[in-house]
């Protein structure tokens, strides 16, 4: 199996502070990769030097075997990005914000009304899709946020934060369809979460980030092994992530 | 290609329907029709009697009417509707987080700038193209004289170069718009640098010229009079740098074709008043664009200046959504 993300020592400094610390990470395709680590860790510096949105300092980032950086049209052709809060145009209609974002994408002028329709209906919108956005609730947005993501059929999806601010019933569809993007339709998912529970549940392997280093990658049965012994009970994820930020927080922090 | 396409067509469809430029064509509209109407009448009466009465049609943009003329309004507000349309380019991109949704579509990066400025500069060329028309509608109901073809070329030319003028302040606009995170600092940024041209820039140049070619006491006749020319070009010089200047000195000369230099007729010596007077014939539109084409490339070249500087610069900033 390929290869969709890799990074190589990667470092990112903003004058004299370093955000991102000689990071290496390969994620495969299809992959549920859950991205973990306490605020200012540099998780979302790292997805844009992914994206192509910010250039590392030194070492290299390949996305689908091309640089980010020097390749970005065709990086972002294959990648969708869901950031924490997601911006639409509040006095556009959901399917005018679709339509745009399909227009942007080069999707020809035809192919557009059916495409937003069945995007829409992924994720359970279509009957709300003539409302102006800007009456929709967090849910509704989030849902959006992925219906845009995946008008343009990407390999990679990025999501930041999918479901914070969802009530639960919110969250568990959002997760369903996080799960069946991974496993029906092939698509590697890299996401960054604070709720450890849900990541436990969705991800294949997850990554811990401190100060910019990667501390451990890997499944999270394996990383509760290495880190706290062979046990007869499951580890939970807040378990493990809190053993290695004890042992990596400076003192007094 | 496709995605500068769709961001000019979405801008210029925002544009279209925002009550913003709803507001502010009806406000100008007003004054143009109202300033052009009294302007009407008024010439109607004093050129009553007059047997051949020639180039009346540009007098209809150029002479004074209750308060100002047509000319002179463009001049002063042309800056504020470059402003107004601009100020928030990017930073309402910004504040509403699409900013980064948008560079994260597959189009190039200029793309987004590219478009903001395209779509401002078409709004503005329909703009005064209807104003432009519909002042001359007024102007031949109530003159009844029509237009021949060197006032339209005139009034053509001063199409093009209103457009470019305005153009200029559009992309100060902007550039303001993506150095500054809120739209208030980068509305008053431009807002500032508008009020300095359009009042200080006199005294600068004076000021300028003072420090670079001073006139010292003492000398003797010819070395005073050389030292004078020398502060009196150098003053001219930085004024030149004013797109104010630049576009009050061109228009003023395109749309009067008996203006036969820039320079107002007070700083006139007595030989050149003569001469004015003893040759009162109207000039051709190659005549007058011959005079004003320096001021006319300076004009293109500071719009272009402007416009450089806003892509770069946005073109280096880091985007993030948070």
């Amino acid at each position: 199996m390929s290869m969709v993300i890799e990074l190589r020592d990667v470092t990112k400094q903003y004058g004299s502070q370093t955000a991102v610390n000689r990071l290496s990470l390969e994620v495969r395709q299809g992959e549920i990769f859950g991205f973990l680590g306490p605020n200012g860790a540099g998780k979302t510096t790292t997805i844009l030097m992914l994206l192509g949105l910010s250039e590392p300092t030194s070492g290299s980032v390949q996305v689908c075997g091309f640089n980010p950086a020097r390749e970005p049209l065709q990086v972002k052709r294959v990648v969708g990005y869901l950031p924490e809060n997601v911006g639409f145009y509040d006095d556009m209609t959901a399917a005018q914000n679709l339509a745009y974002v399909g227009r942007l994408n080069g999707i020809p002028e035809a192919a557009i009304p059916r495409r937003v329709d069945e995007m829409l209906d992924q994720v359970g919108l279509l009957g709300e899709s003539r409302k102006r956005v800007g009456a929709y609730s967090r849910g509704m947005r989030q849902r959006l946020g992925i219906a845009e993501v995946l008008m343009k059929d990407p390999k990679v999806i990025f999501l930041d934060e999918p479901t914070l601010g969802l009530d639960p019933d919110g969250t568990v569809k959002m997760l369903a369809l996080i799960q069946s993007l991974g496993r029906d339709k092939g698509m590697t998912v890299f996401f960054s979460s604070h709720l450890l529970d849900q990541v436990q549940r969705i991800s294949d392997r997850v990554g811990i980030m401190l100060q910019g280093k990667l501390v451990a990658v890997g499944p999270i049965q394996e990383l509760g092994t290495q880190k706290l012994g062979v046990g007869t009970q499951q580890y939970t994820l807040e378990e493990i992530y809190m053993r290695y930020f004890r042992e990596g927080a400076p003192a007094g922090a | 290609m496709h995605g500068f396409r769709a961001i000019y067509r979405k801008e210029l469809e925002d544009h279209f329907s925002s009550t913003r430029f709803v507001l502010l064509f009806t406000v100008i509209l007003m004054i143009s029709l109202i300033s052009a109407y009294m302007t009407g009448t008024g010439l109607r009466r004093e050129l009553e009697g007059i047997a051949k009465p020639s180039l009346v049609f540009l007098m209809l943009f150029t002479s004074t009417g209750a308060l100002f003329s047509l000319a002179q309004f463009v001049a002063f507000f042309g800056p504020l509707i470059g402003m107004i349309l601009g100020f928030d380019a990017i930073s309402r991109e910004r504040s509403a987080r699409t900013l980064s949704k948008l560079l994260s579509q597959p189009i190039y990066r200029d793309a987004v700038v590219n478009a903001k400025f395209l779509a401002g500069v078409t709004l503005l060329s329909i703009m005064f193209l209807a104003i432009l028309l519909l002042i001359s509608g007024m102007g031949l109901l109530t003159l009844g004289v029509v237009p021949d073809l060197e006032e339209i070329g005139r009034l053509a030319v001063y199409l093009i170069v209103s457009v470019v003028y305005v153009g200029f302040w559009l992309g100060l606009a902007i550039l303001c718009s993506v150095l500054f995170r809120s739209m208030a600092t980068s509305a008053l940024a431009t807002l500032a640098l508008w009020i300095f041209l359009a009042f200080f820039m006199a005294l600068g140049a004076s000021l300028a010229a003072d420090i670079l070619s001073p006139v010292r006491p003492g000398l003797s006749g010819d070395a005073q009079a050389e030292a004078t020319i020398r502060h009196e070009e150098t003053r001219q010089f930085v004024s030149m740098l004013s797109p104010i200047s630049l576009y009050s000195e061109s228009t003023s000369v395109v749309l009067d074709p008996l203006r036969k230099t820039t320079r107002s007729l007070v700083l006139m010596g007595p030989m050149e008043r003569i001469s004015l007077s003893r040759f009162q014939s109207a000039l051709s539109l190659q005549q007058s664009l011959l005079i004003v084409a320096p001021y006319l490339v300076s004009l293109v070249a500071l719009t272009v200046l402007c416009f450089a500087i806003c892509y770069i610069c946005f073109m280096r900033q880091e985007v993030r959504s948070t």
